[in-house]
């Protein structure tokens, strides 16, 4: 049996899929199916450079989301934060789209010839910088089965509980003040929230990022762990997990490769193991 | 996978964005524009006579909301304005789908007739072109709460409509052009940016 229902689904269907022998779920002798769930960690400032107004109109557009990338640089040194984070910087005359004037109103205020005058002289002179970075699983983050409601085919639902933990924090913090001075150093000037916690440095949202992976993690000690390096359940040897459900951290790069990559492997193991009648 | 996705859908996932952090709430072009094609073929649906019937304002409010947008993106040398644009039937569209937006700029129409009644003995309609711009000055900036605190929810009623107008004009045809926005299109060579011209 092989599972890609995506992360926290796939935990949900074998949470719901009790039995004599799988009391708490299946697969779950270890009682971590749903636990450690993660996002990314961010932060983004949005840096405005007058210069840019200058700029010959031009055909800005390349593929879709398309953005520089500096990957971490301070692996090297001695942090305030484990692990790390990429860089994202994009901007300029993109496609417009809802809510790209509402910064320009809030500043300028007023109607009239002079509004939009502000809004072309503004269009496109802003540069985003975003950071997103590893997540280290944590004990306060997780989903479990929601005892009181069902979905629409009467399958008992999902109900989560999220926090940051302090090197999240952290993370966030650092990437809030590197990316103020580098709008700054650049020429321009940051003209979003920066700065604090209570901001969310710019975008510490929970799920902000939606990129949701853990819930049934992989590991060698079946007590700690729910998976195999192979994706294969430490309890059911002919079940396999193969979406974002496995990962034991979230590392800063979007998961979706790494997902695919994690699949096929396990996708060889399980021909393997096949092939050997071992399943 | 665009087409599958309902007027409804469309028309709500536009609406909650409004509500949501600013950090979220930004919404691709595609969407919007979905809502100017919905609007491009309802009237053309429409009878001889081609005129919009508003789903959520009233026609009188309707009026208002058309002069209250050109007011705040009127045509110039470069664009033409937001009626012509197509904003407040965007707005009409969006807000019959949104109780909030029902409440804030139904309300806040009516706060404006009763204001200009109080000052003026008249809707904002009939106001003339001078007393029109002394109330728009008045609801235009945050800081004429601090000399009449009777303006505050004037204030936040015309900051919705003029993020609402930028929304509708700047999706539209007429607003991209305005932009010179370039991109969205087939192109044998990507060049990339000209250089920042000096000075």
């Amino acid at each position: 049996m092989v599972i890609g229902a995506s992360a926290c689904e796939s935990a949900r269907l074998l949470l719901n899929s009790k039995s004599p022998l799988f009391p708490s779920g299946l697969a779950n002798s270890s009682g971590l199916i749903g636990r450690y769930l993660m996002d990314t960690p961010s932060s983004g400032v949005v840096g405005y450079f007058p210069q840019l107004s200058k700029i010959p109109p031009h055909n800005h557009d390349g593929t879709g989301s398309v953005h520089a990338y500096a990957p971490w640089w301070k692996y090297d040194r001695k942090n305030e934060f484990l692990r790390g984070y990429h860089i994202e910087i994009y901007g300029g005359r993109t496609m417009p789209v809802v809510g790209m004037f509402h910064g320009v109103a809030e500043e300028f205020e007023g109607y009239g010839n002079s509004l939009k005058e502000r809004c072309r002289e503004r269009y496109g002179t802003y540069v985003h910088v975003e950071g997103r970075g590893e997540m280290i699983p944590n004990e306060r983050s997780y989903c479990e089965i929601d005892p009181s409601v069902v979905d629409r085919w009467g399958i008992p639902v999902l109900r989560f509980h999220f926090a940051w933990s302090d090197n999240d924090l952290k993370m966030a913090e650092d990437m809030n003040q590197t990316f103020k001075a580098i709008i700054e150093a650049a020429g321009g000037t940051p003209v979003s929230e920066v700065g604090s916690a209570e901001h969310r440095f710019g975008h510490l949202y929970e799920g902000g990022v939606a990129h949701e992976v853990g819930t049934v993690r992989m590991g060698a000690d079946p007590a700690t762990s729910v998976l195999n390096g192979f994706c294969q359940a430490h309890d059911v040897k002919n079940l396999f997990v193969i979406d974002g459900a496995c990962f034991a951290t979230n590392p800063d790069k979007n998961p979706t490769a790494t997902i695919m990559a994690l699949s096929w492997r396990a996708s060889d193991y399980l021909l393997d193991e096949a092939k050997k009648s071992n399943l | 996978m665009a087409n599958t996705v309902s007027r409804r859908d469309v028309l709500k996932s536009l609406a909650l964005s409004g509500a949501s952090s600013s950090a979220l709430r930004l919404i691709p072009l595609q969407r919007a524009v979905r809502v100017h094609e919905m609007l491009q073929r309802d009237k053309a649906a429409a009878s001889a006579g081609g005129a919009y019937t508003p789903r959520f304002f009233t026609s009188h409010q309707y009026k208002t909301l058309q002069a209250l947008c050109q007011a705040i993106i009127p045509p110039d040398d470069r664009s033409a304005g937001a009626i012509e644009a197509g904003v407040p039937e965007f707005i009409d569209l969006l807000t019959s789908e949104n109780k909030d937006y029902q409440l804030q700029l139904g309300g806040g129409l009516m706060w404006l007739d009763a204001t200009c009644a109080d000052l003026y003995g008249k809707n904002y309609l009939d106001c003339t072109a001078a007393e029109q711009k002394q109330i728009l000055d008045l609801l235009a900036y945050r800081e004429n709460v601090r000399k009449n605190s009777g303006l505050s929810q004037g204030i936040r009623f015309f900051a919705l409509l003029r993020d609402l107008t930028t929304d509708g004009f700047y999706t539209s045809e007429i607003g991209i052009k305005d932009l010179h926005y370039l991109g969205n299109t087939f192109v044998a060579e990507f060049p990339g940016c000209p250089p920042v011209p000096e000075g």
